[in-house]
């Protein structure tokens, strides 16, 4: 077995609603080994202000372009939606699901709008009913 | 009475809001009571990005609000009305001619000088003066942040002492 230490950065923070980007984080470890691509942070028992500062700090503090949140009305959403205000070169993609962030992750490039296009259309695309 | 919900939550409008609320009331329209939001119309457009089509979202600065209440009151439509802090909603029971049966604290969180009475509701000394005030003006305070969690009393809520 060989035991490849991760020297990836961070190209993406993802946000949401109680371990939902923990949660999301951890499948796409689980199916690529390349969740150390992603931080996760939570908005729970935090305030609008106190996302938008942690949100921040954790863009400052790893140098991600990208933020993927889990719901367009959510509070994480419109703090990442204040936030890129003034941060123009910042992407927001929000209401993403699993195969999305695995389209995301399977890709190296940098993050550019084009790659982030690219991963939602999968995301979509990903979502199909079976059934009479 | 169309206004189904009084809501007080520093968030505004969010997921518990839009999806936890809207969908088991069938909201139609949301009232946003803030003096900052109402002055900017950038912020406006952030808060209607958030709601879905068939919901409409008007702004009010408090004083707006308190003439404005009566028609959203007699609305054929179900609503509910936020402010972001509990010093606005006081202003609006205190004008409201008993018109407000009951708010919901629905999210005050954490900031310095505050102490934690739930996960998603901490005050300080100011601010549990504040509901007390409210429900001195005969109206029913609870704590609550979705449809299916216990509606909290504020007698007990006053009496947590942290994260129950």
């Amino acid at each position: 077995m060989t035991n490849l230490e991760s020297t990836r950065t961070i190209r993406a923070v993802i946000a949401g609603h109680g371990t939902f980007a923990s949660g999301i984080i951890s499948a796409v470890e689980q199916i690529t080994g390349r969740g150390d691509q992603f931080l996760a942070i939570s908005n729970t028992g935090l305030c609008l202000d106190d996302i938008q500062h942690v949100l921040a700090q954790a863009l400052d503090e790893t140098g991600a372009t990208a933020i993927f949140t889990d719901l367009p009305a959510g509070s994480c959403t419109m703090a990442v939606r204040r936030l890129v205000r003034a941060r123009p070169g910042v992407v927001l993609a929000t209401g993403i699901n699993l195969s999305f962030l695995l389209d995301f992750a399977m890709r190296d490039d940098s993050v550019t709008l084009t790659a982030v296009q690219r991963a939602m259309e999968s995301g979509r695309t990903s979502m199909v009913v079976h059934g009479d | 009475m169309p206004v189904e919900l009084y809501r007080i939550d520093d968030r505004l409008i969010h997921g518990q809001v839009v999806v936890g609320w809207g969908q088991p009331l069938e909201l139609r329209f949301i009232v946003l009571v803030d003096d900052e939001v109402a002055a900017s119309d950038w912020e406006q457009e952030l808060y209607r990005m958030g709601v879905p089509p068939h919901m409409t979202v008007h702004f009010h600065s408090v004083a707006d609000a308190v003439a404005a209440l009566p028609a959203y009151q007699a609305d054929t439509l179900p609503g509910l009305l936020l402010t972001a802090d509990i010093d606005t909603m006081i202003q609006l029971v205190a004008s409201a001619d008993g018109s407000i049966r009951t708010v919901n604290v629905g999210g005050v969180h954490h900031s310095p000088g505050r102490t934690a009475r739930l996960r998603y509701v901490f005050l300080t000394a100011a601010e549990e003066a504040g509901l007390r005030v409210i429900a001195s003006l005969g109206v029913a305070v609870t704590a609550q942040d979705v449809p299916g969690a216990r509606p909290i009393p504020l007698e007990e809520l006053l009496q947590t002492a942290d994260g129950a």
